[in-house]
């Protein structure tokens, strides 16, 4: 017969100071633990809900990023006339030939940092339906005008609806916010490809980006480009290119989220090993009687794991309680493929909170077993006569 | 120190939770010396930077080059004493996650503007002679394992291709400060093999100053002699260059303290646990004690000096571990962070945390036992 719930949940409830001290401790490991996570997830993210299976962008070959890549207008008019670029209505194919260049701007605290500025062509809209202007309108071709992503009018100075932005020698008015489902475009500055070619001194574009007609062609239209002797291409699904992106610095943070929250469970299992010392050493006479009254060791080895799972897990709630208002924070990093600043939010999802949850009950199994051991096997006699 | 003695005697008695509670203080702190850490090498290379030296780029940002015709008019700006320049190759050794910087330099003046890179004079001089040798820093050299002469190949990602250099030195720096993971080549070499349309094009300037009080005019100058030009410039100080790197990385220095405050705090509600626990058991103890006449005063310091001795024990693991770790592994963060070094400062204030958290966690079992009454205490003995 197991020992009633009760009679562990009181022992907890005598224990108050106790209980809540450890209980702390391991929300706070919880919490780090959480935090780390939903960190790396905010950041990968961003890349990874930039692009769509359906596009299929070129870079240069041997390049790993956009930054480092150059295509030249001759370049670019091959890889557009391909048959498996989609036409929109107007015929034209849906592709945008992209200058993709990186500016010194100030964020609103004051200090400079480095802000990706696409040069789009008319299409780039149409090509990524996640993205939509939802404020003002699109900037005019040819005029000084620009949209800007909704994290850099929330981050930057100037960079809001009608502000003017000062950059490269030219005020440019922002007419648009562009926002796109939290992906890295929220992080950019769009502006007229042609415009700013001129404006850099740079008359080469860095990638394009194409609609294709049908999915399953991407197999045909890569083999094509990339053999052609015209070209110095790759070519790769945009999702994949993005996501690829975000590889080092994600798996960086959860490494390093990782080793500290295990490190720090280490130290607070110490400290559960002690608490749960001490509750079964200051209980040895009850646990006598329990063996007395014929409860077998089983069910006091369970029982007090029980309690130390209990304690465990209710701090890991409240390390989920504490990790709950950093959702939906907006912090930016440095993404080192294009050498600028992508902004994030920290996303805590239902399943960081139950990891969250899982890795404090763990502790509390860990910091239990021992300490419920000694408990199981104390004879009966010895346990019974003891003060 | 007398009662130190007694100290131990009282620790030793429950041996476990005794480990158990210098482990967990052990692990706090290295934790606590590997955050801090993280920051203090992202700040080595402003430590390492020269007040009186100026980096010029092109205004809009690092990634537009300037041109090499800028080289005779900067060094004839008044109080510059020496120009070179440098281009971000940002090759890739191998495997994309060997992360390491490269420089295609101008070598003989740069080798003259940063003294604090230590070259063994015959390898300088066989580096400087040849068109495809190239410099390695000693950590680097250690890491892959290179051998003087041989061949490093590396894939160009701004500059497409193959490129094979051959190790001719390696250097040391001046300081621990300096960083020694950067692999730096001959940017003629880099110049020569470039199409028409690029070549003569500069990443970064570096003047030297007559004195570092010069430093601001002398950036005025420069940028408003060029402020016309296709190409404008930023001229800041070696320091505030690197420090724009850190601004760069975002809120990574909030993210740190807040995460080693979190489990600082953690650790001291373990142990305060802990400590209570232990002055609870021995009430009978104290009391006995007290009667022989021990003072409230010693008897408050006999408490608070187990907690302090237990968390400085821990601490000294801690750290210890820490600083040792950290030389012998090759731990390079996925080589974000070329310099991961414990400093001294980070040790010491690792152990001056590690007393503070005893003298927190000890303070309140330690006033509880002070203020024991003789006579009430003295009953649970019976």
């Amino acid at each position: 017969m197991a020992i009633p719930v009760a009679y562990n949940l009181r022992n907890l409830w005598a224990r108050k100071a106790s209980t809540t001290l450890t209980a702390l401790g391991i929300a706070l490991v919880a919490w780090v633990f959480i935090f780390t996570l939903a960190l790396a997830g905010g950041f990968e993210a961003a890349l990874r809900t930039t692009g769509s299976p359906d596009n299929a962008i070129v870079i240069r070959r041997g390049g790993t990023a956009e930054l480092t890549s150059i295509l030249t207008r001759e370049e670019a008019n091959v890889i557009v006339a391909q048959p498996e670029v989609a036409r929109g209505s107007d015929g034209a194919p849906l592709a945008s030939p992209e200058l993709v260049v990186v500016i010194n701007i100030n964020r609103k605290t004051g200090t400079p940092t480095n802000v990706v500025v696409r040069g789009v062509s008319p299409k780039a809209l149409a090509l990524r339906p996640d993205a939509r202007i939802v404020r003002g309108r699109m900037f005019r071709p040819g005029l000084d005008e620009i949209v800007v992503g909704s994290l850099i009018a929330e981050r930057f100075q100037s960079a809001d609806l009608g502000d003017r932005l000062r950059f490269s020698g030219r005020t440019w008015t922002v007419t648009g916010i562009l926002e796109a489902k939290g992906s890295s475009y929220d992080s950019e500055i769009w502006g007229d490809a042609e415009l700013l070619m001129q404006v850099f001194d740079r008359p080469v574009y860095q990638s394009v980006t194409m609609r294709l007609d049908d999915r399953a062609a991407f197999g045909a239209l890569r083999k094509r480009l990339e053999s052609d002797p015209r070209l110095s291409a790759q070519v790769k699904r945009e999702d994949v290119f993005y996501s690829e992106q975000s590889g080092t610095l994600a798996a960086l943070i959860r490494t390093l989220g990782l080793f500290l929250a295990v490190v720090m469970a280490l130290g607070a299992v110490f400290g559960a090993l002690n608490t749960m010392y001490a509750a079964v050493a200051s209980r040895t006479k009850e646990i006598g009687t329990l063996l007395a009254l014929g409860f077998s060791r089983g069910a006091i080895l369970a029982s007090f794991l029980f309690e130390s799972v209990v304690l465990a897990s209710f701090g890991g709630l409240i390390g989920c309680a504490l990790a709950l208002p950093v959702n939906g924070i907006t912090t930016g990093t440095m993404n080192f493929n294009n050498f600028s600043e992508i902004a994030f939010r920290f996303q805590v999802t239902p399943g960081m909170l139950a990891a969250g949850v899982l890795f404090a009950a763990l502790m509390g199994v860990v910091g239990g077993f021992f300490p419920a051991r000694k408990a199981a096997t104390r004879p009966i006699i010895e346990a019974l006569r003891e003060a | 120190m007398k009662f130190l003695r007694l100290i131990a005697v009282n620790l030793l008695r429950a041996k476990r939770r005794t480990t158990l509670t210098v482990f967990s203080i052990a692990v706090a702190l290295f934790l606590f010396c590997t955050l801090r850490t993280v920051l203090t090498s992202f700040d080595a290379a402003v430590r390492a930077s020269d007040a009186a030296r100026l980096v010029v780029r092109h205004s809009a940002s690092l990634v537009f080059p300037l041109p090499l015709s800028y080289r005779d008019r900067l060094a004839q700006v008044q109080g510059v004493t020496g120009v070179s320049w440098a281009n971000w190759f940002g090759g890739i050794y191998q495997d994309p996650k060997n992360q390491f910087a490269q420089f295609a330099i101008d070598a003989p003046s740069y080798l003259d503007l940063y003294p604090e890179l230590l070259v063994p004079e015959d390898q300088k001089r066989t580096f400087l002679s040849e068109r495809t040798a190239c410099l390695a820093g000693r950590g680097l050299v250690q890491k892959y394992g290179w051998k003087i002469g041989q061949q490093v190949p590396i894939q160009g990602t701004i500059y497409p291709g193959e490129w094979r250099f051959t190790l001719r030195g390696i250097y040391e720096g001046k300081t621990a400060d300096v960083d020694e993971n950067t692999l730096y080549f001959h940017w003629k070499y880099l110049n020569e093999s470039l199409p028409p349309v690029r070549q003569s094009q500069v990443g970064i300037y570096i003047l030297r100053l007559a004195s570092p009080d010069l430093a601001t005019p002398v950036s005025r100058t420069v940028d408003a002699m060029f402020e016309n030009n296709v190409q404008p410039t930023r001229t800041e100080t070696e320091k505030a260059f690197q420090l724009s790197f850190i601004a760069m990385m975002g809120n990574i220095q909030l993210l740190m303290s807040l995460l080693g405050s979190a489990i600082v705090f953690a650790i001291v509600l373990v142990t305060l646990n802990t400590m209570m626990m232990a002055a609870r058991e021995r009430i009978p103890e104290i009391a006995v004690l007290k009667t022989l006449g021990f003072s409230d005063r010693l008897i408050l310091t006999l408490v608070a000096g187990e907690a302090l001795l237990v968390s400085l024990l821990g601490g000294a693991i801690g750290t210890g571990i820490a600083a040792i770790v950290f030389r012998k592994a090759d731990f390079t963060l996925g080589g974000f962070i070329p310099n991961f070094r414990v400093l001294p400062e980070t040790v010491g204030l690792g152990l001056l945390l590690a007393a503070v958290m005893g003298i927190l966690s000890g303070i309140v079992p330690a006033i509880q036992a002070a203020r024991l009454e003789i006579a009430g205490a003295l009953r649970k003995v019976v």
